[in-house]
């Protein structure tokens, strides 16, 4: 490509590249973003467009979408179930993902790695599999898919969001463990602390940030779910249904309006996440 | 002491019991009920529970399974070859030449992974639509005059959306190797005066192959998988992928052990690819003494990433 530099500093190598590559590189990468990104933006735009279609051209400016949205019998319950579901499944993803994480640390048993990889395997399998997986489950073991409703969602739609999600905590926190230095607990231990103060005092304070990022995760992710929860969902709708039920009846703006306050949500507990591990490093 | 210890062991025993029965009973459990339910015989529409290998003969009798599965692995695979052609340079250009924010650029590139799945595929509906922002776009700066009916519903519109979607997926773990990668590593491959080229080719691209192949094994598997944007956004030859399969033998015909047995070809057609990749990994990465859980391999999944 270009010819042999020869021995330079390092600033003057830094200060060079304004060649051809460097500039392709850097079109490239803008490009990206923006191939990323416009897409978001024509979404959250239209929520604002002054016309009972989403089509071009676009027309300035209105709030009425938020108002439809917010007077929309079905989206509000919707949004209180899908609330619901996601706090549910927060609870039990660190109830059990935060001990699997210490079992993936500290133990060793048969099966160890089988459980690890079983951990992990709604995360990369298609959500469509695992909704099936877990339908086929429920209804041999006679869990309607109703049951518990209005109280919770329906059982199975949180067991699901549950299991799935856990292995998010588990990544995160075990992720942490295992940059954590365990002299700290022995030395808990020789100073007469009990193994309840030791986690209490020294353990949890470390891994903390990790767990908490980790629910804001799984938050976000259980608001969003589409596939598990698309098998596994009783008689309430969760928001992405009754958005994809919007979207099969035509397109107005108040699709595009659900999606900005979505979108607004999981950016906002987002950012919130990125604070927390920042603050870890 | 001892007697100290023996309610401790109880402890630690009922400690691990609750993450490995909750494993157990809600992932291992479905899955083998998936698998057995692939074998069931279905009798005038009723689930009984004979064994039987019909659905198997079936599916792989029937032109339609193994065409679909074909088709999807098809789409997946030039998906995958997009998304990485895409991620690769950003990866690059953020791990090695952003100097100013580079941590929230890297966040503003990988927030929508963990944004409305949903909303990312509608987003090409009305963008690509007759009367979408594109030919809207293109009619009144006067590229065109009638508008384009060809880009949506077609198997395009479908790859675009996925390759949009999975595009920051791919880059999660590339950028994390970039990142890895000793700036002395570089810099001893430029004194030693090779091009930029050359220190790309010899240094940086090895050192970078278990990102794109765990990268490139979420993009190839997700998107396979996806059963969203062929519904919202594919035409006749493309609304039909091996998921949307799934969902209408179970959802609609009842049919659930065709619908399982097709589950079961796609689960292992996953785990055989996620096997390979964690080989390639091993070999490329240092082995498994290497792999750190939150390390971006296809065993750790990255920092919680998950398909959405």
């Amino acid at each position: 490509m270009t010819a042999l530099p020869l021995v330079e500093s390092k600033g003057r190598r830094r200060a060079a590249p304004t060649d051809l590559w460097s500039h392709a590189l850097w079109l490239t990468g803008t490009g990206v973003f923006a191939f990323i990104y416009l897409p978001l933006l024509v979404v959250i735009l239209y929520a604002f467009h002054d016309a009972n279609i989403v089509a071009w051209p676009f027309h300035p400016f209105t709030l009425r979408w938020f108002g439809t949205l917010v007077h929309d019998r079905g989206m509000v319950d919707a949004a209180g179930a899908s609330l619901k579901l996601a706090l549910l499944a927060t609870g039990l993803a660190l109830a059990v993902g935060v001990p699997g994480a210490f079992v993936l640390d500290r133990f060793e048993f048969p099966g160890k790695a089988a459980f690890e990889r079983l951990v992990l395997l709604p995360l990369i399998l298609p959500g469509v599999i695992t909704g099936v997986a877990l339908l086929t489950f429920f209804s041999f073991v006679g869990l309607s898919l109703s049951s518990g409703f209005p109280l919770v969602p329906g059982w199975p739609v949180v067991l699901g969001h549950g299991a799935a999600l856990t292995s998010v905590v588990v990544t995160q926190v075990y992720a942490r463990l295992r940059r954590f230095d365990r002299v700290l607990e022995e030395a808990s231990l020789d100073l007469y602390a009990s193994a309840w103060q030791t986690f209490w005092y020294v353990t949890l304070p470390v891994i903390r940030p990790a767990v908490l990022g980790s629910a804001l995760l799984v938050f976000t992710l259980s608001l969003d779910e589409i596939a598990v929860t698309f098998f596994l969902v009783g008689r309430q709708n969760t928001i992405p249904l009754q958005i994809w039920g919007l979207l099969r009846r035509g397109i107005t703006p108040e699709v595009n309006a659900a999606a900005t306050v979505v979108f607004a949500v999981s950016v906002v507990v987002i950012v919130i996440w990125a604070r927390l591990l920042r603050e870890d490093r | 002491m001892s007697a100290t210890r023996s309610p401790r062991r109880y402890g630690r025993l009922l400690f691990a019991a609750l993450p490995i029965g909750w494993v157990t009973v809600l992932l291992l459990l479905p899955y083998l009920f998936l698998f057995a339910h692939s074998f069931f015989r279905l009798v005038d529409g009723q689930l009984t529970h004979q064994l039987t290998l019909e659905n198997y003969g079936r599916l792989f009798g029937t032109a339609l399974y193994p065409n679909t599965i074909l088709f999807s692995a098809g789409i997946a695979a030039r998906v995958t070859l997009a998304s990485l052609c895409l991620a690769y340079p950003l990866a690059y250009l953020l791990a090695f030449k952003v100097r100013r924010h580079k941590n929230l650029l890297y966040m503003a590139v990988i927030i929508p992974l963990w944004v409305s799945y949903l909303v990312r595929a509608y987003a090409w509906k009305i963008i690509l639509g007759q009367e979408g922002v594109l030919n809207g776009f293109l009619m009144s700066v006067g590229i065109i005059r009638e508008p384009l009916a060809v880009l949506l519903y077609s198997k395009w519109a479908v790859m675009l959306a996925l390759v949009h979607i999975y595009t920051p997926f791919t880059l999660m773990p590339i950028y994390a190797v970039l990142e890895a990668i000793p700036p002395a590593l570089k810099e001893a491959s430029t004194d030693l005066y090779a091009s930029r080229w050359q220190t790309f080719r010899h240094v940086v691209l090895p050192l970078s192959l278990p990102g794109v192949v765990a990268g490139c094994t979420f993009a190839f598997v997700l998107s396979m998988g996806d059963f969203i944007a062929p519904i919202l956004l594919g035409g006749n030859d493309s609304a039909l992928m091996v998921s949307n399969l799934v969902v209408s033998l179970f959802g609609v015909a009842f049919n659930w052990p065709l619908g399982a047995a097709v589950s079961v070809v796609m689960l292992t057609m996953t785990v055989t690819l996620l096997t390979m990749a964690r080989k390639l990994e091993d070999r490329w990465g240092g082995g498994p003494a290497g792999r750190r859980l939150d390390a971006p391999t296809t065993g750790g999944m990255g920092r919680g990433a998950l398909h959405a």
